[in-house]
């Protein structure tokens, strides 16, 4: 049997908030980051999630909130289930799972 | 809340583009030499490269462990380089690397140490003695980075802008007069000028699907540098790493970690069968391989083909025949990250495969770090020429660290005597395309696959031929104009211009490497399988009217 994981994405900027659903294939040991770059390469290229090191878990980039928990997108692993994704509650969001993470002082005055 | 902003417009002394080893550096030479700095990212400052990601070490003939001279690191860089390094470039690398890593030492990096002060150096493959230094444990990269960080941050008045995507070099009257770009939190456009600008934007192991690489690691800088006119060398030369991990699926780790592992325990590479294959190459080829090519990658690529590989399509690397006591003795701590992981090295081989880790290629340079457009300087690995042919490991964050701080004073020098800024207006809005329903990142991930199927370890002159032909055709597909501009992290708009970046650094690789006949360091065809004393000459490649063409 093919399992899948099912991704229930928080989706848009703030004060417009939506679901997203969507469907990926399981494989054990993939990161909830391999799904949500999976969906970007075949189904939806408008998703926004921020990541960059990928594998190293070194940048440190890709927090997110899994079921409510503050987890690395990176790191978390996929499950055979229906799993709750959204952005950062204490950040202010920029767009989907990506909030504003860099230091006041390393940004581009608004 | 989705109205646009307004363009900004910003001026500066020396701008960086990239802040890994090497633009913060440059940024820190340059601020010290009393010019404005602004420092971007189009990640976080410090996070976005492979800087960050290095786990391993870093290469200086500083002579703690044994006596050492900087000239016996440039032997050995040369040689590793194969007749093709800018001796220039190499010299002031092994030159000025002991006193970056003294200076790291000052700023607290916490190199690992002997008890009497002396740093640790440990004797990594190429190098004639122990060379290089390191941070435990697997720290590395992320300890230079840090402490470069909290040197920027020092340095009062030192702009830094994280999220903040360079798309262009503004070029006037033939020189660099700054660039422009969109911030990726707010999707507005952004355009800097400046009298000195640094591209240190690292390599371009992105194009490749097996790859180490960060997201932001698709080659921007070669494509920024050579439509802005500058000249690139080596492009053909990207380095495999023989054994990267390929599965099971490993975060937190580098994938390049097996190798020293391998080295100490006598880790065996095995096939489907359960067989240990190595050896067949090695006599098979009548020693050839072995002298011109990694027996490894070659013999890996081989058992793949044969249908012998293991299901991810690599083969399987064991250390089930060491005692577990061994094991976590060698390995450490690296033990728990990888139970983590649910790897038990005692029970479970791992797959690995060639992935491309490193480009040697890149900016050609001056030993100043100036490019033949004025005003346009590169640093890191960005640049081409120092290693040549092949690297050392350990090379190329020392190579980061000096090059980083000669092109910020080149560029401070500049700035200094520079008056006026050359322009001031922010924006040029480019045509929007008509709701375009393609998915760049499809796009990207097709050309990847390509580059592994034909531009990769081993390659052939039909293979690069077809992937020139299909290489046109994703760039037709792309079009040439990017999705409408959203608002905050539009990322198909940062795809389409990923792509479109990574679409003419790949052409430079293919055809690079379909022009060079011959196998010399990481450039291996397999229709040319040996080096040819013809080919000791370096390739340039430019862009004339917009074509990709080569030159010596
Ligand atoms: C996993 C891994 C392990 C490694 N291990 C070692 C090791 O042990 N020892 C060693 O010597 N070398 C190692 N290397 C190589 C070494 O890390 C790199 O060559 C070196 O860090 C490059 O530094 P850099 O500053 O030139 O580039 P990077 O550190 O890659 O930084 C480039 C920066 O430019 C930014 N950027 C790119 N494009 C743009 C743009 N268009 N606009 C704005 N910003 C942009 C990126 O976001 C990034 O932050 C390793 C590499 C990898 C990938
Ligand atoms: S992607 Fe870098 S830490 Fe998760």
């Amino acid at each position: 049997m093919n399992l899948v994981a099912i991704l229930i994405v928080r989706r848009g900027e703030t004060g417009n908030p939506s679901w997203s659903r969507f469907e990926v294939p399981y494989e054990p040991g993939q990161s909830v980051l391999d799904g949500l770059r999976r969906i970007r390469a075949t189904e939806d290229p408008t998703l926004a999630i921020r990541y960059s090191c990928i594998n190293a878990n070194a940048c440190k980039e890709c927090m997110i909130l899994l079921d409510g928990k503050t987890v690395y997108a990176c790191t978390a692993r996929l499950e055979p289930r229906e799993m709750g994704l959204e952005p950062l509650p204490n950040k202010r969001l920029v767009r989907d799972l990506v909030t504003e993470i860099a230091a006041p002082d390393e940004r581009l005055k608004t | 809340m989705t109205g646009k902003h307004e363009p900004t417009h910003l001026e500066t002394g020396v701008l960086i583009v990239g802040a890994g080893a090497a633009g913060m550096s440059a940024a820190i030479a340059a601020h010290d030499a009393g010019v404005a700095v602004a420092l971007i990212d189009r990640s976080l400052i410090g996070r976005g490269g492979a800087t960050v990601m290095a786990q391993m070490t870093v290469a200086a003939a500083i002579g703690d462990e044994q006596p050492d001279d900087w000239r016996h690191h440039l032997a050995d860089t040369l040689k590793a380089g194969r007749g093709l390094c800018d001796e220039r470039l190499a010299g002031l690398l092994c030159e000025r690397g002991p006193q970056a890593i003294r200076q790291m030492g000052e700023w607290k990096v916490g190199w690992a140490h002997h008890s009497d002060g002396r740093l640790r150096q440990v004797e990594a493959p190429g190098h004639d003695r122990p060379r290089c230094v390191y941070v435990d444990f697997l720290n590395t990269g992320p300890a230079v980075s840090r402490s470069l960080r909290a040197q920027v941050q020092r340095r009062a008045g030192t702009l830094r802008i994280g999220d903040l995507c360079v798309t262009d070099l503004v070029v006037a009257d033939g020189a660099v007069t700054g660039v422009r770009g969109f911030s990726m939190s707010d999707g507005r456009s952004v355009s800097i000028a400046a009298h000195a600008t640094i591209v240190a934007t690292g390599g371009l192991t992105r194009l490749y699907k097996r790859n180490s690489a960060s997201a932001n690691m698709g080659g921007d800088g070669y494509a920024l540098a050579l439509r802005a006119g500058a000249d690139l060398i080596d492009m053909e030369f990207v380095q495999f790493f023989p054994i990267g991990h390929l599965a099971p699926r490993l975060v937190g780790m580098d994938p390049i970690m097996w190798d020293p592992f391998r080295y100490k325990l006598g880790g065996q590479l095995l096939n489907s069968e359960g067989r240990a294959f190595i050896d067949a190459y090695d006599v098979a080829e009548d020693g050839r391989y072995k002298a011109t090519r990694d027996v490894a990658t070659y013999a890996i690529i081989k058992e793949v083909e044969a249908g012998r590989g293991s299901p991810s399509g690599g083969v399987y690397l064991s250390f089930r025949h060491v005692p577990a006591a061994r094991l976590r003795e060698a390995f450490g701590p690296v033990i728990d990250r990888l139970a983590a992981n649910g790897i038990d090295l005692t029970r479970d081989a791992v797959e690995v495969a060639p992935i491309a880790h490193y480009h040697m290629g890149g900016i050609r340079v001056d030993e100043n770090f100036e490019t033949c457009v004025k005003g346009l300087f590169a640093a890191g690995e960005a640049v081409g020429g120092a290693n040549g042919a092949n690297r050392l490991s350990g090379n190329a964050i020392t190579e980061a660290l000096v090059f980083g701080r000669c092109a910020g004073l080149s560029a401070a020098a500049r700035a200094a005597k520079a008056r006026t800024y050359a322009w001031r207006d922010a924006s040029e809005e480019r045509a929007a395309s008509q709701s375009s329903t393609q998915n760049p990142a499809a796009l990207i991930v097709a050309l990847q696959a390509l580059m592994d199927r034909s531009v990769g370890p081993f390659r052939n002159q039909a293979g690069l031929q077809n992937a020139l032909a299909e290489i046109a055709s994703l760039r037709a597909a792309l079009g040439d104009a990017p999705p409408e501009a959203l608002r905050g992290f539009d990322m198909r708009r940062l795809d389409w211009f990923d792509a479109r970046n990574m679409l003419l650094v790949a052409e430079c690789v293919a055809q690079a490497a379909l022009a060079r006949n011959e196998s010399r360091g990481a450039h291996a065809r397999e229709d040319f399988p040996v080096p040819d004393p013809a080919f000791s000459f370096n390739q340039i490649v430019r862009l004339k009217e917009n074509r990709v063409v080569l030159g010596r």
